[in-house]
């Protein structure tokens, strides 16, 4: 007796539903834990879903938060859907806001038009750089990815810490920050009086670029070959070893410019918590949106929704906000067992 | 006069040494477990954080409860059994399901901190003040006899973890059928499912051993080394655990010498920190996390994973 899967792949119909489904059932999962702490679960669901769409300022709020997490969800996927597991997003961000950073303080006399491509260049490079490591050890040793991108994390934070600490301190506030970067650095906002900036079209670009490599070239379809079956790609005479090198690299480099984004858009100067975690939120979002990039978009807007109504449910019901984390973590596995469903069928069955 | 110096120094970092060495051991031993099985746990960051969580919350409790000397115990069982159902939910995801094991283990990672963190905030509120424990003491075997003495000043959890996990592992994997089922259904599943072995429940036992073993190491900090909880607790430790057991090659002796030469990498860079060497100290920080990745470059090249690492086991 037991849980028995056997192979049967679901009606196309069916896969678009299979997050729809996996939102709801992670709902009702978390539910018990907000009636845990005496909250009325519906009243959260209100302040989590709705209440941050119902004003103009928060549903802008909503396209704010979602802007670093539609890079990194654009970042893990383009690694993912090449077969590497870049669980490095988060480093690499660090890197790119660093690289953003130390570019920004030196353009004050500049005009924007040097200044942001720059930072936006050198902050795609320096994630780039971060990932090269790893993706070389994977390529040339076949050392597992996963470890090492996930010491550089640390790595990074440290790194990050000790120039905030050291160099870059910025003698006039008391916290760990760097000084603020030049004027001509900081990214335009697109909306008057409030914080959606310049970084939401650069990660809208990304999302459509990343559309357009993985169904509509050659090289996304020789990544994709190499991510499904390595062996059968490389018979198919596709580098599987180069292939996996760009997507890795390219991925550090979206990450990085998640950290481009938080920097010039958002706080203007670096701090060590730049990212509570768009990195790893990177890995939920890209597999909630099955590795698809218009996917990948609508998961990151609803996990922007989900934080951005974090705070909500934390001022008005005195929820700790980490409930958003919590639901976002069901979400994945959820997602992830749900997902099974694509192509095998789950049925009970007894003896 | 240098000389005695010198020894003192060796004598603190050799002492240091066991104790950072100590979490990375009970995990690195839990991973073992786990793998040898075929399923890669990266739950263990997460099961690690909620094991120095509940185990330091239990304890709190159980003190403020009126335990006033087995306290330390209650909580490291409590750890112990989060750890175990933790576990258990990898082992649905990735055994019973059959699932992709980094996503789910990442999952469990982000969900356990996520409920330590929401579960922090609800007992102890949002007070500036971090809630303290009195810790576990350490025991010095050889007494006051210089060197020895300073070195053997030790946690009981530090002697478990050298003198018992590590032979009781070696001696289980190597030794005992049951070792024998656990190396086999993480080789080669389907002849060990020809031989009558329950893969399932073999990989589920696995689990549930590791981690157990991975939230005592995550229980360790916060009841002996801190006597407190704090977010940054664990702080990449799983995620060296994990290249600890590639670098020992999935063996539990070398997994102690990996832990011993991380540990003593971490004792270094406490020193050096102090002796006002002119770098900054996240460099040193960072150090151990560098010379685990160099280590894997050199011991992890071509390393022999279990054969059916990462591979669900399915029944047709």
């Amino acid at each position: 007796m037991g849980l028995k899967i056997e192979r049967l792949p679901a009606p196309v119909w069916v896969r678009p539903l299979i997050p729809i489904a996996a939102i709801i059932v992670t709902f009702l999962l978390t539910a018990t834990l907000i009636v845990l702490v005496k909250a009325n679960p519906l009243e959260a669901y209100y302040y989590f879903l709705v209440d941050p769409l119902s004003s103009r300022v928060s549903a802008i709020e909503v396209l704010v938060k979602a802007t670093p997490l539609l890079l990194t969800g654009a970042a893990v996927t383009f690694a993912f859907a090449g077969g590497y597991w870049n669980i490095g997003a988060e480093g690499q961000l660090y890197a790119g806001a660093t690289a953003a950073t130390a570019i920004g303080l030196q353009m004050h006399n500049q005009s924007p038009w040097v200044a942001l491509p720059l930072m936006i260049v050198g902050g795609f490079g320096a994630g780039m750089l971060w990932a090269l490591v790893p993706a070389l050890m994977k390529v040339k040793l076949a050392i597992d990815e996963v470890v090492t991108t996930l010491l550089l994390n640390s790595v990074a934070l440290f790194i990050v810490s000790a120039l905030l600490n050291g160099p870059w301190r910025d003698p006039i506030s008391q916290w760990p920050q760097s000084p603020e970067i030049a004027a001509s650095a900081i990214f335009p906002k697109l909306i008057p009086r409030s914080r959606l900036h310049l970084g939401f079209i650069l990660a809208v670009i990304i999302i459509v670029a990343l559309w357009f490599v993985l169904t509509r070239t050659a090289f996304g379809l020789r990544m994709r070959a190499g991510g499904l079956g390595p062996e059968a790609a490389r018979f198919a005479g596709i580098n599987v070893g180069r292939t996996m090198l760009i997507s890795a690299l390219v991925s550090g480099g979206i990450a990085g410019l998640a950290g481009v984004s938080e920097v010039a858009g958002i706080h203007y100067h670096l701090i060590d918590a730049i990212s509570p975690g768009y990195g790893y939120t990177g890995i939920i979002i890209a597999t909630l949106g099955t590795l698809n990039a218009w996917g990948v978009a609508l998961a990151a807007l609803f996990i922007g929704l989900i934080d951005t109504g974090a705070q909500t449910v934390s001022r008005a019901l005195g929820v700790p906000a980490y409930l958003g984390d919590v639901i976002q973590a069901v979400l994945l596995l959820v997602t992830l067992g749900m997902l099974l469903l694509q192509s095998y069928r789950i049925r009970w069955k007894g003896n | 006069m240098e000389l005695t110096l010198f020894l003192t120094f060796l004598v603190g970092l050799t002492g240091a040494t066991l104790r950072v060495a100590t979490p990375l051991i009970f995990a690195t031993i839990g991973e073992v477990y786990t793998e040898r099985a075929g399923v890669l746990n990266l739950g263990i960051e997460g099961i690690m954080f909620l094991g120095a969580f509940v185990g330091f919350a239990v304890a709190f409790k159980a003190n403020e409860a009126g335990f006033t000397s087995g306290y330390l115990w209650v909580g490291l069982l409590g750890a112990m059994g989060v750890g175990v159902l933790m576990s258990l939910l990898m082992g649905f995801f990735s055994v019973t399901l059959g699932v992709n094991q980094h996503v789910s283990g990442l999952g469990i990672t982000l969900l356990s901190i996520g409920l330590s963190l929401f579960s922090f905030r609800m007992v102890f509120g949002e007070s500036s003040v971090l809630p303290k424990i009195k810790p576990f003491g350490q025991y010095s075997i050889f007494g006051d006899l210089p060197g020895l003495g300073p070195i053997f000043n030790q946690y009981l959890l530090t002697y478990v973890a050298f003198i018992v996990l590590v032979p009781l592992a070696w001696w289980i994997l190597y030794r005992t059928s049951l070792g024998l089922q656990l190396r086999a259904v993480g080789e080669n599943p389907e002849a060990a499912d020809a031989a009558g072995v329950n893969v399932f429940r073999t990989r589920y036992l696995a689990l549930v051993i590791g981690g157990a073993l991975m939230a005592v190491g995550g229980a360790f900090l916060s009841l002996a080394q801190l006597g407190a909880f704090s977010p940054g607790i664990i702080a990449g430790r799983g995620w060296v655990c994990i290249a600890l057991v590639i670098f020992a090659k999935w063996d539990p002796i070398r997994a102690m010498w990996g832990a011993l030469l991380f540990g003593g990498v971490a004792a270094l860079q406490l020193r050096l920190q102090t002796t006002g060497v002119d770098l900054p100290y996240e460099v040193f920080l960072a150090l151990p996390y560098l010379v685990t990745i160099v280590a894997l470059a050199i011991a992890g090249r071509n390393a022999a994973y279990p054969g059916a690492y990462l591979k669900p086991y399915r029944r047709e």
